[in-house]
């Protein structure tokens, strides 16, 4: 379609134009998507031949002290007067063989079965009670293992950089160059190296903290640890994909299934009805606000920001007792009405409940949608209303023309995040009707459980992490693809410097 | 005609105001009925009225005092144990949110582009999918159930949340760092003495986020500190007092207690909202 063919359409078939581009344009991003990521799989392994070649050439032209090296960390180094480099890379060995000796190999070495030695009961010569003697425990071997491993590979980064270091210097020493000494590398730390120095504490907190537990729930995904399996009384083992499957079994139409089916569905509707409702409504209120001629602007927003600024657990714990049946709610209607009102907002009927959430979750989103709105149109260059003035456009035309379109132009990323934020939507389920009704058809689940409160229920309540693990990484898959697909695309990402 | 337009954006003008004024009664209303309430004598969970017959300051006084209750519901050690740990966790996490919002901003380096992906995929992962694991290795450390562990909780991600501070750091020009590279000033110097000092709104926003941080969480302090109630924090302790056996008691307490949690909270937010906006607004339009 030309450009002229495109102006000539109405409103409703460009928006339909539009939207079939879009449609259109999906499977283009994800082919995109994907061989970006192959990309990076080639590239890695390609890295990784590179890396194993050096290794070989940098064995060959080492000389005695290098050689070493690839067996004791350092030498390279401390021969080279590196000192204090040198014996950092030794005790680095040293505390790695110490610590697979005298602890990580006795659990690394279970991996593979998580344990064999169940827990049993002994009764003592002469003893009445008997006593437990505890076996192994599933828990701690594939924490320690995780453990392990991450050191594993750590130790190894470091091992390759011993031998990188070694040769560095041993080729300056050929060319006739002394070591740097410590002060100079201190010194190089807080400049060409300041990057390591400003991110060790970081990534360190990180890693221990999210990375590790991370790797280790998506290994629970592929175990069978739940409350029939639970250390350190019984053992848990691997079991494939087992947790997935049991969750799209819907050919025997179990009831993990089913949950399973008809929560996504729910999750997904949720989604867009909260994203879009706060959306559309935040904007209006946003436009209204910022509208000319409209005083105590500064009045208004606060009356909304204050929304915000109560913590959520307050205000929806609030919600949750104002809409019980002898609530502030419904008292405040039987004023109203002048007869006995007493509906039952959040555990009759399905219907009433999520649409319960849903308003609710108005009150609780739209003022974030007009903070940031409010922003966003204060920033519209004014010079853009000035000539569209001058050219006789009314009102309507300019809101139509200008405001609408560069408003949907800037905020369409943050609407995707937004949808990505629904879906982990936890507070507003969770307090306000604690995924209530309750029915016997679900699996650990009421109506209004989404996924990932569901996840929670079967983690606290029902112990069932192996389950809770396998939906985590689904939920994780889906908020993943949505997200780097818009971040890849976003402009922001593209020309990151512009402003710089 | 140009009266009659004039009439009409009056016209529209008074509807607004009248909408603004019912939607802004709908969204205060609550945190009206929150604050009347607690200040309400009579009565123990709901009363059919909406403007308590009898005022009285009992509530905060037992809030305070712990008469009236039992003794394992302790506000003001509640209230102590968050404000310590938002302290720490608050220093903690604006060291290590600033330190790698400017690194990633500022500094060039290989791994650059892949740290920062990695960065935003680990924070799109559920954020209490990991809550187990944490809990154990918490346990493995022997930290659960104090409030070290709840420092470090709150803390240690907060690295991921770069993206608004470096969006903000991104806009400071780069010709200044240029300029006192020229000077001979350190990539060190330069974050201390330029980038910091020109960047106050974003660095107040996230002291004011990390330590409001602390005082709304509840998910991860309840599965810490479990049923340790000396340790707990005032998120997890008003949730407590609604807990069938104590709600009869504690509502109106309840009700006193969020009012004093969330007063400060909402003074310190609508203080710092201009810098919300603007952190909002400075990562947010190149979008």
């Amino acid at each position: 379609m030309t450009y002229v063919e495109y102006k000539q359409l109405n409103p409703f078939q460009r928006f339909a134009h539009n939207f079939k581009k879009f449609i259109v344009s999906i499977p283009n991003a994800l082919a995109r998507f994907f061989k970006t990521i192959g990309r990076g799989i080639v590239n890695f392994f390609k890295a990784i031949g590179k890396g194993f070649k050096n290794y070989g050439v940098t064995f060959t032209k080492g000389d005695w002290a290098t050689k070493l090296s690839y067996l004791i960390f350092g030498i390279g180094d401390i021969h080279k007067g590196k000192y204090y480099k040198g014996i950092l890379y030794f005790l680095s060995e040293v505390f790695y063989i110490l610590y697979m000796v005298f602890f990580g190999w006795t659990f690394l070495s279970k991996f593979d079965t998580l344990g064999t030695v169940k827990t049993r009961e002994v009764i003592d010569p002469g003893q009445i009670i008997a006593r437990k003697v505890y076996g192994d425990n599933s828990m701690l071997i594939l924490l320690y293992s995780v453990l392990s491993i991450v050191i594993t590979v750590i130790i190894f980064a470091i091992y390759i950089s011993n031998i990188k270091d070694a040769y560095r210097h041993q080729i300056m020493r050929a060319n006739g160059q002394k070591p740097t000494s410590l002060k100079t590398d201190a010194k190089e730390f807080l400049d060409g190296k300041y990057h390591v120095t400003l991110l060790s504490f970081p990534v360190l907190m990180i890693g221990i903290f999210n990375v590790l537990p991370l790797i280790f729930m998506i290994l629970i995904a592929f175990t069978s640890y739940d409350k029939t399996h639970l250390p350190p009384g019984t053992l848990f083992t691997w079991v494939g994909f087992d947790n997935f499957s049991s969750l799209f079994d819907v050919v025997n139409n179990s009831k993990k299934a089913t949950t399973f089916l008809e929560l996504t569905k729910w999750t997904l509707l949720w989604a867009v009805i909260a994203t879009f409702t706060n959306y559309i409504l935040g904007m209006v209120v946003a436009l209204m606000i910022n509208k000319k001629g409209i005083k105590f602007k500064g009045l208004w927003r606060t009356l909304f920001v204050i929304a915000i600024a109560v913590p959520q657990f307050v205000s929806l714990l609030l919600m949750n007792q104002m809409l019980q049946s002898n609530g502030a709610i419904n008292v405040l209607l039987s004023h109203l009405t002048g007869s006995n009102v007493e509906i039952q907002w959040l555990n009759s009927s399905v219907f009433m409940a999520r649409a319960t959430v849903v308003i609710v979750n108005l009150w609780v989103g739209i003022p974030y949608t007009i903070l940031s709105m409010s922003g966003i149109l204060m920033n519209i260059p004014e010079d853009l209303y000035e000539s569209a003035r001058i050219d006789g456009a009314s009102p309507f035309k300019t809101f139509t023309k200008i405001t609408l379109p560069y408003m949907i132009f800037v905020t369409t990323p943050q609407l995707i995040t937004q949808f990505v934020g629904n879906i982990n939507n936890f507070n507003v389920i969770y307090l306000l009707t604690g995924g209530g009704p309750s029915t016997e058809n679900f699996y650990q689940a009421g109506y209004t459980d989404i996924l990932v409160t569901w996840l929670f229920n079967l983690t606290i309540g029902s112990q069932d992490y192996g389950l809770a693990a396998a939906i985590g990484i689904l939920v994780f898959i889906v908020c993943a693809t949505l997200s780097l697909i818009i971040y890849n695309n976003s402009k922001s990402m593209k020309d990151e410097e512009a402003f710089s | 005609m140009i009266k009659s337009y004039k009439f009409r954006r009056h016209l529209a003008n008074g509807l607004i105001y009248l909408l603004l004024a019912v939607l802004g009664i709908i969204w205060i209303s609550p945190f009206v009925y929150l604050v009347l309430h607690s200040f309400r004598a009579e009565g123990l969970i709901a009363v059919p009225y909406l403007i308590p017959h009898e005022w009285t300051f009992q509530n905060y006084i037992d809030l305070f005092t712990g008469s009236g209750g039992t003794a394992s519901i302790n506000f003001p050690r509640w209230f102590l144990n968050t404000f310590v740990v938002a302290c720490f966790s608050c220093v903690i996490s604006t060291i290590s949110v600033l330190a790698v919002s400017y690194t990633f901003s500022r500094l060039r380096f290989k791994a650059r582009k892949k740290f920062m992906n990695v960065g935003m995929i680990l924070g799109m992962f559920p954020g209490f999918m990991t809550m187990i694991a944490i809990y154990y290795l918490l346990k493995a450390m022997g930290l659960t159930q104090t409030l070290v562990a709840l420092v470090i909780c709150y803390s240690c991600g907060a690295g991921l949340g770069f993206q608004i501070s470096k969006g903000f750091f991104d806009t400071i020009p780069r010709a200044l760092d240029e300029a006192a590279t020229i000077d001979g000033a350190t990539k060190n110097q330069i974050f201390w003495k330029i980038i910091l000092p020109m960047s106050k709104p974003i660095v107040v926003y996230t002291v004011l986020t990390s330590f409001i941080g602390p005082w709304t969480d509840f998910i991860l302090a309840k599965i810490i500190m479990g049923d340790s109630l000396d340790n707990y924090t005032v998120a997890i302790g008003l949730q407590k007092m609604l807990a069938n056996d104590f709600i009869n008691t504690y509502y109106k307490q309840f009700l006193a207690g969020s009012v004093v949690v969330a007063l400060p909270i909402t003074i310190l937010f609508l203080k710092m909202q201009k810098y919300y906006v603007e952190g909002v607004t400075a990562g947010g339009v190149k979008g």
